[in-house]
């Protein structure tokens, strides 16, 4: 019986969409990580461009908002030269009845070459990819809880630049985990790339013991979880999680699992911290953490723009 | 297998030479990856000039992009020096169509505008598809359009020719 395919992959094993970094081999990995350091560069550059997508029309599609991370991928798709075109589905078709594949079917009679999608539902990108031209790339920029493959990919690139490998590494990830796309690209990135030891810190009702069939540590204690930790992973603690039988509130978040001085303290003493924005002082992050010598926050969104230029071009060379 | 003799060290010592007679006191090398970076750091040590040397790629340029998608990833542009009124000679090892060495400039002028751009290569296997003329070129040769000539530099340093047959 033949084996099914991987649907972000063509037959000679090349990457076409970026859905979710779960499945993709440590080469692919690398290669993207490789090619983003390539284009760190361009920025050093009199002119910040690029001509390979030069031609191209990438099409970011969010149904669901994101201002930041959609003015990423539209930096990077500049930067390559692409034609840019923003569609705020959430507030138009969408909301008139229009079907998802009919959108896409519609965009791709406008002739888009890329689509970057986010969306509320988890799988919606492999739908897309599954109904689009075979010359069409999609990039999933987050769905659902599922995954957020870009973001994963720059919080790679982001340890490998302050930590060189991998191979000997403890990477903390803490906060909501069990509704975080971010988390569960981190944790099968990290596992792909060989991290020893990957820990899920947060309370119970966050980080939920059958964590551990991913391979990962689950500690509901935060001085544990920190302790001896070259890598801070902090995430974003939804206010709608507040709401609700799942966390009292925000202060006694921040007393259990609040990274503060004292706390990262107990890390490694050349630790990094890192967030994917947009980050909640005082909730989950003490300012002085969030403003301090360990924290690598701003530089995780300059690399994040060189690694989707690295997704895109190199989606943009391959064929389906 | 080729019968063709290329002694590429031989060839290394005309260029050197005529490398030599095209400098002038603000002359920067500048060598193409990867043939013409081996070429333009050992220039460099041999002329004996005080002037840091560059390296460039022409990933990011190329016009085959969509066909071959994106090459080497280690081939990255370094240019240790301030691009804008700098004379530059661009070193590679061989020149056939000249879409390498387009690519190349416009690579160049991402980063400033210099005040002129000379190439000098090892061989000239002809096949030119674009404007474009080496000032020297320590041999000049014609080639069957399948095979491929590349500069290999073993691990003492010095250079051989390899013809390949294209797939």
């Amino acid at each position: 019986m033949l084996a099914r395919r991987n649907p972000q992959l063509n037959s000679h094993g090349e990457l076409i969409h970026l859905l979710s970094i779960e499945g993709l081999p440590r080469a692919i990995l690398t290669q993207i990580l490789d090619t983003a350091g390539t284009f760190l560069s361009v920025n050093d550059r009199d002119v910040k461009k690029v001509p390979l997508l030069r031609g191209k029309s990438v099409f970011n599609l969010f149904f669901e908002n994101s201002t930041r991370t959609r003015t990423t991928f539209e930096i990077a798709a500049k930067r390559l030269s692409a034609d840019v075109i923003n569609l705020d589905i959430a507030k138009s078709s969408a909301s008139k009845g229009e079907s998802l594949l009919d959108t896409i079917a519609n965009l791709s009679a406008m002739h888009a070459d890329m689509f970057v999608v986010r969306h509320s539902e988890s799988g919606a990108p492999y739908l897309i990819a599954r109904h689009c031209a075979p010359h069409v790339h999609v990039v999933n920029a987050g769905d659902g809880r599922h995954a957020h493959p870009t973001q994963g990919l720059l919080d790679m690139y982001t340890i490998r630049h302050y930590k060189k490998s991998f191979h000997e590494l403890t990477v903390a990830i803490v906060g909501d985990i069990v509704h975080s796309r971010v988390a569960r690209s981190d944790i099968h990135a990290l596992t792909t790339l060989g991290v020893p030891e990957i820990r899920a810190v947060g309370p119970k009702t966050l980080v939920p013991g059958d964590l551990r069939e991913m391979g990962v540590r689950v500690c509901h204690d935060m001085r544990e979880g920190v302790k001896d930790a070259d890598v801070i992973i902090m995430l974003r603690l939804q206010n709608e999680r507040m709401s609700g039988a799942m966390l009292p509130s925000a202060g006694e978040y921040f007393k259990s699992y609040g990274l503060t001085e004292d706390m990262l303290a107990l890390a490694r003493p050349d630790a990094i911290v890192m967030h994917p924005g947009p980050i909640n002082r005082g909730v989950e992050i003490d300012s002085r953490v969030a403003d301090g010598s360990h924290s690598v926050i701003l530089p995780q969104v300059t690399f994040g723009i060189a690694v989707r230029m690295a997704v895109m071009s190199i989606l943009a060379g391959n064929d389906a | 297998m080729t019968n063709l003799l290329l002694d590429a060290e031989q060839l290394y010592g005309e260029l050197r030479a005529g490398v030599g007679r095209l400098m002038t006191p603000d002359t920067v090398l500048v060598g193409i990856w990867s043939g013409g970076a081996w070429l333009a750091q050992r220039l460099n040590a041999d002329l004996k000039t005080d002037r840091p040397v560059g390296t460039i790629s022409s990933t990011l340029h190329r016009d085959d992009f969509g066909e071959r998608g994106l090459g080497a990833v280690e081939a990255t542009t370094s240019l240790p020096f301030e691009i804008d009124g700098a004379r530059i000679l661009l070193i590679d090892d061989v020149v056939a169509s000249g879409r390498t060495i387009r690519a190349v400039v416009n690579e160049l002028f991402d980063y400033g505008r210099p005040a002129s751009v000379e190439l000098a290569v090892l061989v000239d296997r002809g096949g030119r598809e674009l404007p474009i003329a080496p000032v020297f070129a320590a041999a000049k040769l014609t080639l069957p359009a399948s095979q491929r000539l590349s500069l290999a530099r073993g691990t003492d340093g010095r250079f051989t020719f390899a013809v390949k047959e294209s797939a």
